[in-house]
């Protein structure tokens, strides 16, 4: 065979872009409310050309070395482009295989009568667009991965409200499992908060921590520890009975930490400290 | 053909759910999976609680020394009660001296040092293998009234 693959498919790139255009417009898949024909056009040409002008003989079968880095940032782009504009995996993943599609319609259209060839060249495309498949995948996920994490974060961020229940006192609602992470959020706030409202008591209510075990109370005496030296005094309110037992059978020692059943006993008792008195009015205004 | 001891009413597994147990965000999902399953066997709830916080510190120190493992869920029954099995088993470094890991305030890591004794009195059964090199096996029951 005179011309090697890799420059034919360099001289042939006006074909496969229409081809590749025609497979994609075609597929029923679709997405022309997220990306516009002229986007994907771009996009397409964009690969194309880096695909192709990258190729050589030698590193056709090794994405590894150093020319193939312009064409995987590409891919990489558009695959994490893809997941934040929410396509589906089969979407994403279309967009490769019709590339690979018009690759071998070519290459089947030059090669006409040169079956062995065509058979070698192709398992060669073959190959190599299922290593770049793999990589989009990779990096499709990725991008969905950083979405999730991202959620995880606002969660966490949303989830440790710091509210002031009274001049210099502080109530924060901790609800979920308390983590290290959670933890270091809860921590940070509330310290912070602290500062900033000048407050002397803070209350932890943990009447929403499913189950409380060593490490959940280790990270909540860290918490009141870090409050103390901040001058404030640090009260654990909302103990259910069943986590009362499980601390006891647990072994694990709270006694040097003021606890109270329910918020309003831990805010009677702020009230307390701070020498503050809640009457009902006798006097009726008119 | 199985024989039965006199002493020990033979424990039945009533039903298998092996989960697996690799990311801090797997301890979740475990902890409500054996929620799920003692709420079914109307397990009460302080037993539930002490259940679900066992659970969680034998797959904290799963996941901390024995970089992750598989958690067996057991609905199992004898006679004429119900209750959970879960075997914890990982393929981490094991456990050198059993006896002082199951002392109060023993820990290798910066822990309070009571997870594994606090679980053993969270817990009716509770048994611990452990080799060095291989891994350790930690599995307990909980009955649904005891």
């Amino acid at each position: 065979m005179a011309l090697k693959t890799y420059k034919l498919l360099q001289n042939k790139k006006k074909n496969i872009l229409e081809l590749w255009m025609k497979n994609q417009l075609a597929d029923e898949g679709l997405r022309e409310d997220l990306i516009s024909n002229d986007e994907l056009r771009s996009q397409s040409e964009e690969l194309i050309t880096a695909l192709v002008s990258n190729l050589s003989d030698e590193n056709f079968n090794d994405l590894n070395s150093d020319e193939w880095s312009p064409v995987l940032e590409i891919l990489g782009g558009i695959a994490i482009t893809r997941a934040r504009q929410g396509f589906s995996p089969r979407e994403t993943g279309n967009f490769v295989f019709s590339l690979k599609e018009a690759l071998l319609q070519v290459l089947q259209e030059e090669l006409k009568g040169d079956q062995q060839a065509f058979f070698n060249e192709s398992a060669k495309i073959n190959r190599l667009m299922d290593n770049l498949s793999v990589i989009t995948f990779e990096t499709f996920i990725k991008g969905r991965e950083e979405v999730i994490l991202r959620q995880t974060d606002e969660i966490a961020e949303i989830s440790t409200p710091v509210i002031r229940v009274w001049d210099g006192i502080l109530a924060l609602p901790i609800i979920g499992t308390l983590d290290s992470a959670r933890t270091q959020v809860v921590m940070e706030n509330l310290l912070q908060e602290i500062v900033e409202t000048g407050s002397s008591i803070a209350i932890l209510d943990i009447s929403g921590v499913p189950a409380v075990d060593s490490l959940v109370a280790q990270h909540l005496i860290k918490t009141v520890s870090a409050t103390r030296l901040m001058g404030a005094e640090c009260i654990i309110s909302g103990i259910r009975p069943e986590i009362a037992q499980t601390v006891v059978h647990l072994g694990i020692d709270l006694s040097n930490i003021v606890t109270k059943a329910t918020l309003a006993s831990a805010l009677a008792h702020a009230f307390k400290i701070m020498r503050l008195e809640v009457k009902k009015s006798t006097i009726i205004k008119s | 053909m199985i024989l039965m001891s006199k002493k020990l009413p033979m424990i039945l597994s009533l039903s298998k759910d092996p989960v697996q147990v690799r990311q801090e965000q797997d301890v979740v999902f475990l902890k409500n999976r054996v929620k799920e399953v003692a709420v079914r066997i109307k397990m009460g709830l302080v037993n539930q609680t002490r259940l679900i916080t066992a659970a969680s510190e034998l797959v904290r120190n799963m996941m901390r020394y024995g970089n992750g493992g598989v958690c067996l869920i057991e609905v199992v029954s004898s006679g004429r009660i119900n209750g959970v099995r879960l075997t914890f088993t990982d393929k981490g470094p094991g456990i050198p001296d059993i006896a002082a890991a199951m002392r109060d305030g023993f820990s290798t890591g910066k822990s309070l040092g009571l997870g594994l004794p606090g679980t053993k009195r969270l817990v009716n059964e509770f048994d611990i293998k452990s080799k060095v090199g291989e891994g350790t096996t930690v599995t307990i029951i909980k009955w649904a009234n005891g």
